[in-house]
């Protein structure tokens, strides 16, 4: 019964697998040796480390207002993560929990929403932004990206899972919805929580192209239009790119890092 | 309690979970949506407008950077998310083995680019596809070629490096969804199979991928939406160009709007062109995934 062919599978699963993790990784070696390096090694594809990283560290604390720069962005992030994870669960819960005529076509319609570009919405966003004088404010960053139609869906999908019966048990012991949503339906849904929490954290701390508009002055900036901006020079200064490249990830890094058993088990949720 | 009466508070409580994020798409995405056609209609540069009907649409066809633009955002996504999904499922599905040594460190590897700051890998792609850079080191050490590539300076290798870029970023992302939902197969299918004697590529064909049909499409959509919105990597690693090459539609609209004299109008015909695009592939993509499960 054992395939002859079946070694050879087996070394081809684990060559292919090893290439894409390098080819995934190599990119991350490559930002943290450049940030010990000069710039011109790393123009020259210097790929051992160098001996240029507080050099660099430094020369970034004078060009940046480090501490304004990550302030900005995680409160951004953060309030951002927050508002749109209450938002969106209560929306995917509703969707999902309750009876009513018109759902099924509110919800086609969210839908058909997703597919309406960011381009598309981005001119009169500016402009009803710059009407409530909103340019260059928090509110102007966080608020449209609030509500998302794809973490509405994501927890709809995700709550179709989620027992009814323990649903019936608190009505039986008199807890109102708003309780239930708060103390059964949140608690036992904390994976699909995580696995939201990183994509939602990841899609407020990265976006470029609404705060590029919006964000007008040096103070307001984030840490990654900081980061573009270093870029903008006519001879980069790599090294001092690398380290603040390198601050731009961290973040995200680190919350998937530590919300990493949860995610495979809130993705498994969504896609059943 | 009265059953009607109870299917009435139910209906309430349902709109009033529903209620917050209803109002907000509605400020921050219908009414912009509805703003953007009715200024498609308009022409006129800055703030000052007039009514201009269909002329926006004519200026289209006879656009030449417009013509670029979407010749260039097509390519990417006729190359770049077949490639993407091809290898995504490909890792999964290498990945979907219980008896794989290292298992879990394979896909925190294969995963782990999308964690990173879209910014951040930007610029890091940018320094290392310099002319004498770590990457044309690499492949001449390995013999691979010749001369240098001049990556960033040549329109087509600009366009290549737009595609390893965005194919570097997504895949793990992809393979995540197909892991997830490879895990939801029951594994008897599977021993079934492997006891009559269907070798792994017939059962990762016949039995894999038509399990996975729904969230292929998922994906697949997902990705053209992403890909026909392309904005931050061309903008910072290849500036749009050499020369327009990697100029795509999002890129134009952000060009027209705030680099140059703002053309508001056009701006938002040319992002009309986008909403339009990805209705066609979107109906076409489930037109064709009902079509072969039928």
């Amino acid at each position: 019964m054992s395939n002859p062919l079946a070694p050879i599978g087996r070394a081809a699963q684990y060559v292919l697998l090893a290439l894409a993790a390098f080819v995934s990784i190599f990119p991350f070696y490559w930002m943290v040796v450049g940030a010990t390096n000069t710039s011109a090694d790393v123009t020259l594809g210097k790929a051992s480390f160098g001996t240029a990283l507080f050099d660099n560290i430094g020369k970034l604390v004078t060009t940046l207002d480090l501490p304004r720069l990550m302030f900005n962005s995680f409160f951004i992030a953060g309030v951002g993560t927050a508002l749109t994870l209450v938002i969106s669960s209560l929306a995917g819960y509703g969707f999902e929990i309750f009876r009513s005529r018109f759902r099924e076509k509110v919800f086609a319609g969210l839908l058909l929403m997703l597919s309406v570009p960011f381009a598309a919405l981005m001119i009169p966003l500016f402009i009803m932004m710059a009407n409530l004088k909103l340019i260059n404010t928090y509110q102007a960053i966080i608020l449209p990206s609030v509500a998302s139609i794809f973490i509405i869906f994501y927890f709809r999908q995700a709550t179709k899972a989620f027992p009814h019966e323990l649903r019936d048990a608190a009505k039986i012991d008199g807890l109102k919805e708003w309780q239930i949503f708060l103390f059964v339906y949140m608690p036992v849904m904390r994976s699909t929580y995580a696995a939201a929490t990183i994509i939602v954290f990841m899609t407020h701390w990265n976006n470029y192209l609404w705060p590029l508009i919006v964000l007008q002055t040096n103070e307001m900036k984030t840490l990654t239009l900081a980061t573009a901006s270093l870029i903008s020079a006519y001879v980069p200064d790599w090294g001092v790119v690398m380290v603040g490249a390198i601050l731009a990830t961290l973040p995200t890094l680190i919350i998937f890092f530590l919300l990493q058993r949860r995610f495979v088990e809130g993705m498994l949720g969504a896609v059943k | 309690m009265a059953q009607s009466q109870l299917a009435r508070s139910e209906q309430i409580n349902g709109w009033a979970f529903v209620a917050p994020a209803l109002i907000l798409l509605g400020l921050f995405m219908i009414y912009p949506i509805l703003w953007s056609l009715w200024m498609s209609l308009q022409t006129g540069r800055g703030m000052v407008m007039s009514f201009g009907g269909f002329t926006n649409v004519m200026r289209l066809t006879q656009d030449p950077v417009f013509l670029r633009a979407l010749t260039n955002t097509l390519t990417f996504l006729a190359i770049q998310v077949p490639i993407m999904l091809i290898l995504a499922l490909l890792f999964a599905n290498a990945l979907n083995d219980s008896k794989l040594w290292g298992r879990s460190w394979f896909r925190t590897a294969i995963f782990l680019p999308c964690v990173t700051s879209l910014v951040a890998y930007s610029v890091v792609f940018r320094s290392m596809f310099g002319q004498e850079g770590i990457i044309n080191d690499m492949l001449m050490n390995l013999g691979l070629i010749g001369s240098p590539i001049p990556w960033l300076a040549d329109p087509f290798w600009a366009k290549v490096v737009i595609v390893a870029s965005i194919t570097w970023r997504w895949t793990g992302y992809n393979m995540i969804f197909y892991l997830a939902a490879m895990q939801n197969i029951d594994r008897s299918i599977y021993e079934a199979a492997r006891i009559d004697g269907v070798p792994a590529w017939a059962r990762f064909w016949y039995l894999t991928v038509p399990m996975l049909k729904p969230v292929i499409l998922f994906t697949t959509v997902i990705s053209t939406i992403g890909t026909l919105q392309l904005f931050d990597e061309p903008n910072l690693i290849t500036l749009g160009g050499p020369s327009d090459s990697t100029l795509t539609l999002s890129l134009y609209i952000y060009n027209l709007s705030f680099k140059f004299m703002p053309s508001f109008g056009y701006a938002a015909t040319v992002s009309y062109v986008i909403v339009v695009l990805v209705g066609i592939l979107s109906v076409i993509q489930f037109f064709l995934a009902r079509d072969r499960r039928a």
